[in-house]
């Protein structure tokens, strides 16, 4: 059924990682791209990689699920390894035709590589173990500061969970719009890709009007139940840290210093 | 609680160059008293400028001349606005349309965020609520997953939950199955015997006229009928005139004394109806 479709790509489960504040994930997930762009040596890569991997035994989702949105950017993946590979100049090691492999190529293909894996699983690491909404909610109080430079970060956030729960409800319209062209005769599937996209008119036209009039409704909901923007709102479920919050907090500092000091030696 | 005092609302209909095409009177000279505590129902079929009335109600709308107090407080005064729809919860006919919430319990929490209640009272008021309709097993389903008559159960709580003393209900059946509009009625009764709000309902389903403190019919923007469901329901023939239709067992009594029984007028249920069948056995 369409109203069951899962946005982003939460996996349901119990785990402490689930239950981490998501300001912290957040943060998190940050500290931990900018500490694989400072590593630049094995040990590095090592400690980054068991602190992920560390994470993700805690988060209980199970590995092949993390893996499953590699297939997506294996393509780049290909691509930045080979460039690296083939185009870095260097030590030659072996030649195969007139391409050259050096030494540096193939070590900045690896490098490259293993920071790509690592950047893909930390993020993916976040959207599994935090639902949409918790997300726009420690956006929402991580972006605060921007406030004083006009930027409407409570409209934002409001608009995202508005989306997020009016996108189950205009797929089912879709789907109901589509059934009733259908009926009289329209065609979605068959034709080349240009007479598709305008057979797609029928199906658009009324999906939008629909969507503009349940926009109307909701923005008169909202203002007859007293909204009006986010001063002086409260909050039914305020972020508050708790003591594993500030572990993880902890945790996130030493892993930094570690990774900055070990990025910093020469072997 | 409620009181328009030669209310007329227009709507100005505009060319694409702006200049006015024409204008329509949705509500003309309409003077409506409703007092603390009272179950009222708004007749009419489509168009006579019953949900326009509703709006006015909740500051959503401003009288083009006249006036609108809600509680001692006119709805043209904008410092009052708030206040004003804090007071007079509304429900719109669209279930889908008002839910804003992922999450049940979120969405009956809207309200009073919005208000600024501090974090513990919104749970406690969710918590009533959501009890106060029947909902609270659903508090952490979403709402994509409830039936309309539940949604709209939600939006109920969702309003009672900022602590109204009166509730417009614009058609809230209108779009909702046989047995959810039994419990959507339900409910409404129930907050208006138990917690003693005032419910205004808006509605073309005569049934759910029957159990009113007092009855509106409105026609082209005017009250045409006022009084109670008794008195409404035994003018049979000026409801027809009025294109309304009404309940059965009113209609069957009628048809019958007009064919020579001699049965007393406006009859509104089926319980009452046999009584007077059987005094006529006798």
């Amino acid at each position: 059924m369409l109203r069951d479709i899962t946005l982003g790509q939460y996996y349901r489960t119990e785990s402490i990682i689930h239950k981490l504040d998501p300001r912290v994930k957040i943060v998190g997930t940050f500290v931990f791209l900018v500490a694989i762009f400072m590593v630049n040596n094995a040990i590095g890569y090592a400690i980054a990689g068991l602190f992920l991997a560390m994470n993700i035994k805690l988060s209980n989702v199970p590995v092949r699920f993390i893996f499953r949105g590699m297939r997506s950017i294996f393509l780049l993946l290909m691509i930045s390894v080979l460039f690296n590979l083939f185009l870095t100049p260097g030590d030659p090691m072996f030649t195969v035709w007139k391409i050259k492999v050096t030494k540096e190529g193939l070590k900045l293909a690896a490098k490259m590589a293993v920071r790509l894996v690592f950047l893909i699983t930390g993020s993916s690491l976040m959207t599994l173990t935090t639902t949409p909404n918790n997300l726009t909610d420690g956006l929402e109080s991580i972006l605060k500061p921007l406030k004083l430079v006009h930027v409407p970060v409570h409209e934002i956030s409001m608009m995202m969970s508005i989306a997020l729960r009016f996108i189950p409800i205009l797929l089912e319209e879709t789907d109901k719009i589509m059934k009733a062209q259908m009926a009289r005769c329209a065609d979605f599937e068959s034709g080349s890709i240009i007479n598709r996209a305008k057979n797609m008119v029928p199906l658009l036209v009324p999906l939008f009007i629909s969507a503009f009039r349940r926009a109307m409704d909701l923005a008169m909901a909202m203002e007859a139940r007293c909204y009006r923007g986010g001063e002086g709102r409260t909050k039914m479920k305020p972020l508050v840290y708790h003591k594993e919050d500030k572990v993880a907090y902890v945790v996130l500092v030493l892993f930094l210093i570690i990774c900055v000091a070990v990025g910093r030696m020469k072997f | 609680m409620i009181r328009t005092d030669k209310l007329v609302f227009e709507y100005i209909r505009r060319d694409e160059e702006g200049n006015v095409e024409g204008i329509t009177r949705a509500v003309d000279d309409v003077n409506i008293d409703v007092r603390p505590g009272q179950f009222i129902a708004v007749l009419g079929h489509n168009g006579s400028g019953k949900s326009t009335l509703a709006k006015h109600f909740n500051a959503l709308l401003y009288p083009t001349d006249g006036e609108v107090i809600v509680d001692g407080m006119n709805t043209r005064d904008s410092e009052k606005i708030w206040d004003i729809r804090q007071e007079a919860g509304m429900i719109f006919q669209n279930p889908d349309n008002q839910i804003i919430g992922q999450v049940v319990e979120e969405d009956v929490g809207f309200g009073p965020e919005n208000m600024g209640v501090p974090t513990e009272e919104i749970w406690e008021r969710v918590d009533e609520s959501l009890r106060a309709v029947n909902m609270l097993d659903f508090r952490k389903s979403s709402p994509n997953h409830l039936s309309g008559g539940q949604k709209q159960r939600v939006s109920i709580a969702g309003v009672i939950a900022m602590h109204p003393k009166c509730i417009i209900m614009d058609e809230p059946t209108a779009m909702l199955d046989p047995n959810g509009r039994k419990d959507v009625i339900r409910a409404a009764r129930a907050l208006n015997s138990v917690e003693g709000i005032t419910v205004i309902l808006i509605t073309h389903y005569m049934e759910e006229v029957i159990y009113a403190d007092k009855v509106f019919v409105m026609d082209k923007g005017h009250v045409e009928m006022q009084g109670t469901p008794k008195e409404i329901f035994s003018q049979v023939d000026k409801l027809k005139e009025l294109r309304l239709g009404v309940p059965q067992v009113t209609l069957l009594a009628h048809e019958l004394k007009k064919s020579g029984l001699p049965l007393p007028d406006g009859i509104l249920t089926k319980e009452e109806f046999v009584e007077e069948l059987k005094k006529l056995k006798r």
